[in-house]
């Protein structure tokens, strides 16, 4: 037990050092920029004056390190900072949109994770039958087209041409939780049909791999049933490669997240990142760009320690 | 050439349907010039004119002919994503089977770099590196192939390291090689069958990951001909019931599928081979 | 040895096709056995011959992209290639069961020994789960494992390979069926612990009169097991008869040159002459992996002379292949010394020089892996001679194709293949010309016919002796095989955990009084006479007394 231990608190180590050279390398891309940030964002026409008045406002005088540490400082201490285009407070842009990417994201989960587990359970189970063919098909067509496609086609059917969803999916703040789920009802299933579709055929695959080994030969030839075979005798060691199959998908999930909210008119965190990318408003982007990857990096954290937990050599040791 | 048409001929249906699609994709590509009825950013008329003998896809938000700018289109994504996805391989496999060789260090501080770069996900990373080097056709190439070059030396490195520990790579460490010749002539023979099918599945990550910054207006910049961007400008008629928008976004699943059908097929023969 | 005139199994005509580049080819081609009750079966072949997929048919199995595709097996009346699966299924554990090769990978590693034995015992209603787990305890009992009380409460990764088999043969032992199908049960262990496993399996088959077929590629080995010997080749019987015939008269050509052991043994070979520098000489190295304490290598010092074969035996784990790989430099020792031709060597092959790395090749165990897939004999031969010797050109060509000669492959057939287009043998000759290509001063050969069949193994030994004397090589020739060592060898080293327990010429290691280790290694070595295994296990017990 003392052993797992470590290597929890080794892994736990081991995600904030990569948040940390996350957040290095996103403080340096920036620094990258050609000129600095005032001479992009007042152009080539301000006076002197002007810039070096804008530097100290937004403390570019101060040498890398001390702007490196008091952005992370900040942002792990809540202090978000401000927007370089309208001059608000990165936090208040944020909160509310932060909400609904989530609640999108999370409504898009619930319904995509059981589902593709199942399906992927089946059609390993049924492998090679015309039910695990069709289920294929249509998985690998879902995942070749691009997202905003599967989104206008869903606009289309369910919008325009049954007239059941609205085709945007703005919302007020105050909205009430039935109406929530009536509003982004559309851009969640555009997420679960994708996200469903990578995680069924990654989870068929890992149970097929995994049926396979000699041990599960051997429970055939001790007289196990098919559905035994893979509810006893696989699963509990899949449970590993499933959960990395799910950390990987919900991470995807964010990154479809920004390409949906912006067929849907939707106001959450992707919308904001595209605008703020135009505007070139660097310091949304930056503060926006470490939230997602620290969300993904947590993701990745959780399904790590996930799989220690579920591996016999690690939970029972020599 | 024999060998493959052989082979082709034996494969599934599916695979051959790929390889049509993937054939006629290329041809429409080449000959675009020939084909297209129209200049390829020409106003030939009205605004969102329906389809007519004339403009056979009807036309866009600026008046100009949908199917030309299908056709240049074809032109511009495929070739775009296909040299990104070129330069990706290249320099994502020399560096991963630079690391499986040299192991030690030098493989540690690489494969703990590519770690941080694929712990901020795609689509946001490019974002990021577009917003700085702002959006251009070869910011977008170097921007996406960099990021796709992470992911071929993962690849490229898992594969190698595969390969080294065979004993014919030993014994040219031990006969006194040096590290050009068993990079080129122990592990690249050896690695390309399993990269050239992965070749086959980033392509289609690439090219759906460009199609969807050209729709969100980051991408492959007016007034080139692009589907993703295509998509966006006349996203406005599907409200109306009108689906000539969603024919580019089309365009690009099919090609994905038909790519996809061919892996599927390269991937089910090298694993048939090892029983 | 009492029958009862109905036999238990009985498989007619069997065959099974497999599924390679989308067609079917057929694996057994119409085999016919018969099993009587309490009867041990022995099925004999080399690799490829159809062993295992007729054992895995008797229990109407056959594995995926498999197929029966003509003939029946009856057991106790029952059809099973047209049973439905139900029937099959509720036969396996209760009447048939099964124990594999690697017992490691058979075990699963999500549950304890114990639940994996009593899981069908239990679920078939034969016993309550805790009848089963008394009688799974008093199994690992007869079994002779250690801590029979507790063993089967530990995961599988925490038992070792011999353990492991065991258990496995007490699990098959579960549910008492009639018939237990064991395929190549001992393969993947040492030969002291083969021992082991083998006297308890036959003393449990015995008890309980289970029927049994043992299915192996070791003569020896079934000799001790089996009642009855079918020998099988390509996917058809080439005869078969009871156990004492088929050792002293065999009918078939094929058989009689199994049983032909070793008739090789290389020619005695003048002593070396006093004061004369060895090629190479190990000075007390002691090697460490990088992080692990304990060496794996410790105080090693042999010398190797021109013309002459030192062989190293041992055991797995015994260092045998780690002191090659730090001559070979690519284990460096952490003191100690390599000296070639008496002047020191470096510890690390990337600082030797290119005439140093000339000296010592290697001929690797699996030609599969040390041939490179995509290299044509052509540049996998001439590569060395261009690299060192810088021939190039018609020179070179003539160089491979008279080299080729002396490895018995003719130059204009072999010269632009590939490895995937020669058989095993062929593969390991070109393994063998790459390091004479070379032109070495002492060749390293680690396991090179353990891989092989016998009779292909005899002619690569065979081929090693001419070269050796036609070239005035010295040998390292590292091993588990003593058959082998008393073919090939001049001097012997025996090695155990990292040390020689004992070194010396051939016929002073392996005559007696023996050292301690050498000796239990000596008598572990299975022999043709079918009452061998008694006799070592009376022999113990007595000493033991």
């Amino acid at each position: 037990m003392q052993h797992l231990f470590r290597l929890f608190v080794q892994r736990l180590a081991l995600g904030l050092l990569t948040l940390f050279a996350v957040s290095l390398v996103i403080f340096l891309s920036i620094e990258l920029l050609p000129g600095d940030v005032a001479q992009q964002v007042l152009g080539q026409s301000a006076t002197p004056e002007n810039l070096a008045a804008f530097r100290r406002e937004l403390g570019l005088d101060q040498p890398a390190y001390t702007r490196y540490l008091s952005w992370f400082g900040g942002f792990l201490q809540g202090d978000l900072g401000h927007s370089l285009i309208s001059g608000l407070p990165i936090k208040e842009l944020i909160a509310e949109r932060m909400y609904n990417t989530f609640f999108l994201a999370g409504f898009a989960a619930l319904i995509a994770v059981p589902l593709a587990v199942v399906l992927g359970v089946v059609a390993a189970l049924y492998r090679d039958t015309t039910l695990d063919k069709t289920i294929n098909v249509v998985a690998l067509t879902a995942i070749s087209v691009p997202e905003f496609f599967v989104g206008y086609i869903l606009v289309w059917l369910f919008a325009v041409e049954l007239g059941l969803f609205p085709s945007i999916a703005n919302l007020s703040e105050d909205a009430s939780l039935g109406d929530r789920i009536y509003r982004t009802f559309l851009p969640a299933m555009t997420l679960t049909l994708i996200v469903t579709a990578h995680m069924m055929r990654m989870t068929r695959a890992s149970l097929i791999n995994l049926l396979a080994l000699p041990y599960l030969e051997m429970a055939r030839l001790k007289g196990a049933s098919q559905r035994r075979l893979i509810v006893i005798h696989a699963l509990p060691n899949a449970i590993a490669p499933i959960v990395t199959v799910i950390a990987i998908n919900l991470a995807y999930l964010i990154v479809g997240v920004v390409i949906v909210e912006v067929v849907f008119v939707y106001p959450g965190m992707g919308q904001l990142l595209v605008d703020s990318v135009a505007k070139r408003d660097f310091t949304v982007v930056q503060t926006a760009c470490l939230l997602f990857a620290a969300t993904y990096i947590l993701f990745n954290l959780a399904s790590d320690l996930i799989s220690i937990a579920s591996n016999p050599r690690l939970l029972h040791r020599k | 050439m024999n060998a493959f048409l052989y082979e082709l001929r034996r494969a599934p249906l599916s695979a051959k349907f790929g390889c049509t699609v993937v054939l006629f994709y290329i041809a429409v590509a080449i000959f675009a010039p020939v084909l297209a009825p129209f200049g390829e950013s020409e106003v030939v008329g009205y605004e969102y004119q329906a389809w007519s003998t004339e403009n056979w896809l009807g036309t866009d938000s600026l008046g100009r002919d949908m199917a030309t700018r299908m056709i240049y289109g074809a032109r511009n994504t495929i070739g775009i994503a296909l040299v990104t996805t070129i330069i990706a391989f290249a320099a994502g496999s020399a560096a991963g089977f630079f690391a499986a060789v040299m192991q030690g260090w030098v493989d540690q501080a690489l494969s703990r770099a590519v770690d941080v770069v694929i712990s901020i996900p795609t689509l946001i990373f490019a974002l990021l590196l577009l917003t700085i080097f702002g959006a251009s056709v070869t910011s977008l190439v170097g921007v996406i192939a960099l990021i796709y070059a992470t992911f071929v030396y993962r690849i490229a490195r898992a594969v190698a390291m595969g390969i080294v520990v065979m004993d014919y790579v030993e014994a040219a460490q031990v006969r006194g090689e040096g590290l050009w010749w068993i990079m080129r002539k122990e592990i690249l023979p050896n690695a390309a069958p399993p990269l050239v099918a992965e070749f086959g599945l980033r392509f289609c990550f690439v090219f759906l990951t460009i199609s969807g910054l050209s729709f969100l207006g980051l991408g492959i910049q007016p007034p080139a001909a692009d589907w993703g961007s295509m998509v966006r400008e006349n996203a406005s008629l599907i409200t109306f019931g009108d689906l000539t928008p969603l024919i580019p976004a089309a365009a690009i699943g099919l090609l994905t599928v038909a790519v996809n059908f061919i892996v599927d097929w390269m991937l089910h023969k090298a694993s048939g081979l090892k029983t | 040895m009492t029958q009862d005139t109905t036999p238990l199994l009985m498989m007619q005509n069997l065959q099974i096709e497999g599924l390679s580049e989308d067609r079917w080819t057929p694996i057994v081609k119409g085999v016919d056995v018969t099993l009587g009750k309490g009867e041990v079966l022995g099925l004999i072949g080399e690799s490829g011959a159809g062993k295992s997929t007729i054992g895995l048919g008797a229990m109407g199995y056959v594995r995926d992209g498999c197929r029966f595709s003509g003939g029946t097996v009856h057991f106790d009346g029952i059809e099973l290639t047209t049973a439905d699966r139900e029937t099959r299924r509720n036969l396996r554990s209760t009447r048939i069961a099964y124990v594999a090769q690697s017992a490691a990978a058979s075990f699963n590693p999500a549950f304890k020994l114990i639940d994996q034995h009593t899981e069908f015992p239990v679920r078939r209603g034969l016993m309550s789960r805790k009848e089963a787990r008394q009688d799974a305890i008093s199994l690992y009992r007869q079994l002779q494992l250690p801590n029979p009380e507790e063993i089967g409460f530990r995961y599988p990764h925490q038992v070792s390979g011999g353990q492991l088999q065991r258990a496995m043969t007490a699990m098959a032992m579960a549910c008492r069926p009639d018939l237990i199908i064991f395929d190549e049960p001992t393969t993947a262990l040492d030969v002291t612990t083969q021992i082991e496993v083998l006297s308890a399996i036959r003393e449990i088959v015995d008890q309980f009169g289970t029927s049994a077929i043992y299915i192996t590629h070791d003569l020896a080995v079934v000799a001790q097991m089996a009642d009855r010997i079918t020998v099988l080749r390509h996917g058809s019987e080439v005869e078969s008869a009871d156990t004492a015939s088929m050792l002293n008269a065999p009918q078939e050509d094929y058989t009689k040159s199994l049983w032909a052991v070793r008739s090789f043994t290389s020619a005695k070979k003048a002593a070396v002459s006093e004061g004369q520098t060895p090629v190479v000489s190990l000075k007390t190295i002691t090697a460490t992996y990088p992080g692990m304490g304990k060496p794996v290598l410790d105080d090693v010092s042999i010398d190797f002379h021109a013309g002459r074969t030192v062989a190293v035996v041992g055991e797995s784990g015994s260092g045998k292949s780690t002191t090659a790989r730090s001559l070979m430099g690519l284990l460096p020792p952490v003191s100690g010394g390599i000296e070639l031709g008496g002047a020191p060597l470096a510890p690390d092959f990337r600082k030797r020089s290119k005439a140093e790395l000339q000296s010592v090749q290697m001929i690797y165990q699996m030609a599969d892996t040390a041939l490179n897939p995509k290299q044509r004999i052509r540049d996998i031969i001439g590569r060395p001679m261009t690299y060192y010797r810088g021939l190039k050109g018609r020179q070179l060509t003539e160089e491979i194709r008279a080299l080729l000669h002396s490895i018995e492959l003719e130059p204009d057939q072999y010269i632009n293949r590939l490895p995937s287009e020669l058989s095993g043998g062929q593969k390991q000759r070109i393994g063998i010309a790459r390091t004479l290509a070379a032109a070495p001063k002492l060749v390293i050969c680690d396991e090179v016919t353990s891989a092989l069949d016998q009779l292909v193994a005899e002619g690569i030994l065979r081929l090693l002796d001419k070269l050796q004397r036609d070239h005035d090589l010295a040998y390292m020739f590292i091993t588990h095989d003593i058959s082998t060592v008393r073919a090939i060898a001049d001097e012997v080293v025996v090695m155990q955990q990292g040390q020689i327990v004992e070194q010396g010429p051939k016929d002073q290691i392996f005559a007696p009084p023996f050292a301690p280790y050498t000796g239990l290694l000596l008598s572990s070595v299975p022999e043709m006479d079918p009452t061998w295994l008694d006799r070592v296990l009376c022999d113990r017990e007595a000493k033991r007394a």
